[in-house]
Formats: C-alpha cells, structure tokens, sequence
C-alpha cells in the first residue's frame, strides 16, 4: 500500500500543494502578507469597530453618594467656573474672595474658567463621566437645564445639607426646590440669570420696547431685532408672551411659540439668533432691540447709556447657573466648604459687586451696600418683592423630549 | 578633459552577476520613515472616522446607550431635512473661493514679479492675520461692515445694496447678517489659503519667457493668457482646492456674519452633535459632507487635469 499523506492525499498531490504554496499564487510572500492582513485587518477592524463601538449607557443606577472623598488628606479644591464670574483684583492676579478662603480654611483652591458654553462643556466631559471616571474638578457650574441633565444621568454626588449651613439657612426662595434638584440635594446656586428685554434707545429713536410682541410686530424695529441661541431663555420669553407659562406648557404651545418667531425669521424682522457676541451688537446699535441676560446689561449700561432694559409685563425667565459635584471627584467636603463659604453674606456681597449676575443668597443687600449703593438697589441683582414674583422657570424636559423642543429650535435658528 | 568622462561607460559584460537587490535593512528604511505618519494618521484620522462611521449607523439615546442597529436609513432622512444647507454650503464657498481668485491672483501675481524687494514683507503681510485667532478677525468684520460703519454707507451711496438686494444677497440698507456678508467672511478667512499657493507657482516662471513672448510680439495680454496663465495652473488648483474645502465646512462666518436663513452645513452638524444630542445624525451629516466634498473635488482636479500638481 503507498504511503498517503494527511487525510489521505497522495504523494503525487501533497506536492502539487506544497508547489501551489511556496511558488504559485498560494506562496506566502511578504508583499501578499501585507496586502491580505492589510485588507483584512482593515475589514475586520471597520466592521468589528463599527459594530462594536455603541456609546454606552449614560444612566447610572447609584445616584451620586458612596463616592470615596479625599478631603482630609488632601486640602485642595479645583473648581471649574465660566468666564468673568469671579471676583478678581484689577491687576487679573488674585481672586480675593478665594483667598480669603483658603487662608481661613486651609484649603488650596485651583481656579479654571474653562466652561464656556454648556453644551461644548458637556461634550467635553460626558465620555469621562459614562465610563465612571474621576474629571479632575471637584465643583463644576453649570446652567441648570443641563444640571438637571447631570443629577438625572447620576453624575452628580449628593451634597451634605449638615455641612453647609450658611447655604442651606441663605438660599433665596426661588431657587430653593426647582423640579430638577428637589429640595438642592445636588446643587447650588452660584448666580441667577434674568432674562429680559434690552433695547438700545439711540438706535429705537427714544422708543421704548418692552415686549416680545413688540420685538415681533414693531416695523421700526424691522431688521434689527434679536434673540438668543438658548432655546429656553428664547422660547420661554415667547411663550409668556403668548400667555403660556413655562412650567407647565404643553407641545402644541411650543409648536405655535415656534411657529410665532418662524413668522419673524420669514419676514426678515428677526436679524439674527445670537449667543454671547449679541452685546457687541447692541452696543453699536447694529441690533435695536433683542432679549439679553441681565448681567450683560448691567455691564453694558455702565459703559453705555442708551443701553436699556425693560422686564415684560408678561413676566421674565430666570435661570442659575449651579455648582455641583461630578461623580467620583475626590474632594466632595472641600467643594461643600467652598459652596457654604459663598453663602456668607459678606462673601456673596463681594462676589455680586463684581459679576453683576443675581446673587442667589438671602441678606447680602446691606453688605453689598456697603460696596456699591447701585448694585444694592438693582433690582437685576438684588430682585425684589415684585421682581421674584414675576420671574418664571422653564420645566424641566426629558431627554427625550429634550432633544425633540432643541430639534424644532435648531430649525428655527437655521442650524 | 578627465579620462573618466571621456570614456563611455561600457555595458555590463555579459558574464557579470546582475546586481544585487539591498540588503534588507536598508529595502525597510522607507517603511520606517513612514511609520510616525502612518501611526498619527492611524490614530487620529482612522480611528475617529471609523468611530464616526459606527455612530452614522447607531440608534438610541444618552441615557439608554447608542448601539449599532445599521439603520442607513439616516443618511437619507438627514438629506432630506438638510439639504438646503448642504447647496448653500457648497454655493457660498464656490462664490468664496471664485472671489478669493479674483482678489488673490493680482496680488500674487505683484508679489510674484513687481514687489522687488519687498517681496518678504508682503508675503509676511499676507500671512499676518494667522497671528491673531480665527474667531476674532471674524468678530472684526461686525464692525467693519457695521450697519452705521463707512463701508455700508460707501456701498449705500453707490447704489450697491440696492442691487445685492434685488439679487437677494442682501436685505435692506446693510450687510451683516445677510448671505453676503457671510461670503465676504470666508473670502477673507481664507485668501492667504489662494495666495501662498499661487505665488509659489507664478514665482518659479522664468521671466526669460515673458520677454521671449514680448519679442514675438505677443501682447502683454496674450502672454497672460497663452503664457503666464497655464504655467499658474498647479497654483490656481491648489489654490481653489485649499480654499474651497475648508469653506465649505466652515459654520463660524455663517454663525457671526449671517442670520437664521445664511447657516452653513457646519452649523447643523455642530447643534446635531452639542444642542440636539443626535450623534448618529451628525455623524452622517459629516460623512455626507466629507463624500460631496471629495467628489466635487475629484471631479475638478479630473477636469483641471493638473498632473504636475503633485
């Protein structure tokens, strides 16, 4: 019997295939290797990665809480902060309520203006915060829509009332339990945003504009009107002006709210939706009249005295941007020592001198009184009786239905 | 004379050993040349588009996680939504780059021949505005085509407006925020990308073929067109390809300069991926940008038929 190669194969064809192998198109040469791992690791890699790279699960089932904190071993604090939101000495050197700070406290604080824009914010530090990661800063502030976004996907620790007693005793009534931080397990304030109506009275000729209808169906003002790109401050606005309130409007008011300002892009009364840059344009008169946050007013109207404000009869909108602790930051006690410090009225007096946004802390007028008389009597930073009662709050949305009213305003605005 | 370039090199004997290939250390040298290249482009242009491709085919949302369900369906649905803002992209930055030709080439074409010995300086000159940021040169053009500033009025009293407005690049008596001043931005954003190429391409004619075209009486004109011209080509493709890509996908000009109805597809792509937090969208919106882009592209380099580009 002849001798057969593995599974049979005759002599005769084992070499057949070992020729196919080392010099026919089977061989194995370098230039084949490449080309045959190159494509199929290209392949394999495009579908294994296409398929395999889903974005994980935002959602957390611990809320906050249970995170190891580092605060007595390590006496620091990184805060991340917005742009201009700190009281700061002329020379741009020293933040002087922050050093106080540390100097009673001990504990060294890194300050970072590194937010600038919620969203980009978010986009930064949400791959971060998915994958259960520490993002380096123990405070955060953000604008509360998407705080509320942070507590609902439980990214947020939660805070120690016991610890932050001038917080907790001096924390204004509006902002006390909004329907995304019940009772502020998670949050604090660290200023609140109006937002009204501004108009520059060069450019209107003397006329005063105190409403969004007014911004809408006024034909001197045609051409030269503006709203802002934050859908709530926007949509909020127009919906009080429709006589719908924003906390408990339904879609078919958002529809018509939406429908409204479609009307002014169309007919070309609308200029433009702004962010930030909107005050550089009213200031030159370029935008007549537009809605605008009340600190960038109050700013303005001290370089500018034609720049003016008017709060609708309707009502205004009010937000606050919140300090927070991201999940699994090491230094949750030092950032409540940090938070409680700004509830000091001579702390939060100091800090409003400067950032003209309203302070969110009880009792702070005659200390800052004796910092700035026009400050103290400012209704835009220190709101009265009849201020708080007319200011309004958008509800808070789902994701869902979040991504569904930013879809409809992404249209509107062109984007 | 030297005795070795006299003599002809004489061909190989017959019986001579062929030449031996490299040794093997140095055939791999390219490879390894290559190498950090290829890793950073493995890194950070591969990786990011292979990721980008698997979120174009996810589905779901923030809090219940985005998996890969191959709906293809979004590319088309995002299509339909957008593409007004895909043909006004595409139409704002051919206008863009047809402008920036027009302005670039005299200018290159002073530096390259007339600028003597101020050449440096003004190519410094046409470089300077990379110093300060992108962002604020844009915010400088608020104010220089401000409602009330002198270039509104200038155009006003000529009557410019009034015929940009029949054409309904502008809208009323003034420029900001309307479709021209966003094309204004991006002439301007982007000019240097038109003019270092096409000086770079007009510096190395010989001045020697000008004056034989003069000495066969050719017009200066004529020696533009049959001459000057077709040698600037390589320039005048790299050029509008340089310019007219990023333009395309730009969204900070349309953002400051224009208004709700001027917004590039770059504005979508950035509120589909921070505002309305639909990443697959965004995604496919990208790729559909990138595929348009490359095909517009593809077509005019066949077309243009430059080879000596590379």
């Amino acid at each position: 019997m002849a001798h057969d190669g593995p599974e049979g194969l005759t002599a005769v064809q084992l070499a057949a295939i070992q020729r196919h192998l080392t010099t026919g198109r089977g061989a194995l040469t370098r230039r084949s290797l490449l080309r045959a791992g190159g494509l199929g690791a290209l392949s394999f890699a495009s579908f294994a990665a296409l398929t395999g790279c889903g974005i994980p699960a935002a959602k957390k089932d611990t809320k906050g809480g249970g995170d190891p904190d580092y605060s007595a071993r390590e006496k620091t604090v990184v805060f991340s902060n917005w742009t201009e939101y700190m009281d700061v000495t002329d020379d741009g050197k020293h933040y002087p309520t922050l050093e106080a700070f540390t100097k009673r406290t001990g504990i060294k604080v890194t300050y970072n203006t590194d937010i600038n824009d919620n969203n980009e914010f978010f986009g930064k530090i949400q791959p971060q915060l998915a994958a259960g990661q520490d993002i380096g800063r123990d405070i955060i502030v953000l604008t509360d829509w998407l705080a509320g976004r942070i507590i609902d996907l439980g990214w947020a620790q939660t805070l120690d009332a016991s610890l932050m007693p001038h917080a907790y005793a001096n924390l204004i009534d509006a902002f006390r339990s909004p329907d995304w931080d019940p009772g502020r397990a998670h949050s604090y304030p660290w200023a609140g945003i109006p937002t009204v109506i501004a108009y520059n009275a060069k450019a209107t000729g003397g006329r005063k504009v105190d409403s969004v209808s007014q911004l809408l169906d006024d034909p001197k003002l045609k051409g030269r009107v503006a709203f802002l790109t934050e859908m709530r401050d926007t949509m909020g606005m127009t919906l009080l002006d429709m006589g719908k309130t924003p906390e408990t409007f339904t879609t078919d008011d958002y529809d018509a709210a939406i429908a409204r300002l479609q009307k002014g892009v169309d007919s070309h009364q609308i200029r433009r939706f702004a962010g930030n840059d909107y005050t550089s344009d009213l200031d030159k008169g370029d935008i007549a009249a537009c809605v605008a946050w009340a600190g960038d007013i109050v700013q303005l109207q001290s370089e500018n005295p034609d720049i003016k404000y008017a709060v609708p009869k309707a009502g205004y909108m009010i937000s606050s941007d919140n300090m927070m602790v991201p999940a699994k930051s090491r230094h949750r006690a030092n950032a409540e020592r940090l938070m409680d410090y700004y509830y000091e009225p001579p702390a939060a007096a100091r800090l409003a001198a400067y950032i003209n946004y309203v302070c969110p802390c009880d009792h702070v007028k005659p200390e800052l009184a004796k910092l700035d008389k026009d400050a103290a009597n400012n209704v835009l930073i220190i709101p009265d009786a009849a201020m708080q009662a007319a200011s309004h709050s958008f509800r808070s949305l789902s994701n869902k239905e979040d991504s569904a009213l930013e879809q409809k305003f992404s249209r509107l605005i062109g984007a | 004379m030297t005795a070795t370039a006299a003599r002809p090199a004489a061909p190989p004997a017959a019986g001579e050993p062929k030449p031996r290939p490299a040794p093997r250390r140095k055939r791999l040298v390219p490879y390894w040349l290559l190498l950090p290249g290829i890793l950073w482009l493995i890194i950070f242009f591969v990786v990011p588009l292979v990721y980008q491709a698997s979120t174009s085919v996810q589905t779901g949302s923030l809090e219940n996680s985005f998996r890969v369900t191959w709906h293809v369906q979004t590319y088309w649905d995002v299509l339909q939504q957008y593409y007004p803002q895909f043909l006004r992209s595409l139409l704002y930055a051919a206008v863009a780059t047809l402008l920036c030709l027009v302005v670039g080439y005299p200018l290159a074409y002073l530096i390259a021949f007339r600028a003597g010995r101020h050449r440096n300086i003004l190519l410094v000159l046409v470089i300077a505005p990379f110093f300060t940021s992108f962002l604020i040169r844009t915010l400088a053009w608020k104010t220089i085509l401000a409602d009330g500033g002198p270039v509104v009025h200038a155009l006003n009293a000529l009557h410019v407006l009034d015929l940009t407005d029949v054409l309904g690049w502008t809208s009323g008596d003034r420029l900001l925020a309307t479709p021209l001043a966003v094309v204004t931005g991006l002439t301007y954003n982007f000019l240097p990308f038109m003019i270092l190429p096409l000086y770079t391409s007009l510096e190395r004619i010989d001045h020697r073929l000008h004056e034989a075209a003069g000495d066969l009486y050719a017009t200066p004109w004529t020696t533009f067109r049959k001459v000057t011209f077709p040698m600037s080509l390589p320039g005048v493709v790299s050029g509008t390809l340089l310019t007219f890509i990023p333009s395309s996908g730009d969204y900070v000009n349309a953002q400051l300069l224009g208004s709700a109805d001027t917004k590039m597809i770059g504005s979508v792509i950035q509120s589909q991926f921070l505002t309305v937090l639909d990443y697959p969208a965004a995604a496919a919106l990208s790729f559909i940008l990138m595929a348009v882009v490359l095909f517009v592209v593809s077509y005019y380099i066949r077309r243009a038929g430059t080879e000596e580009l590379l």
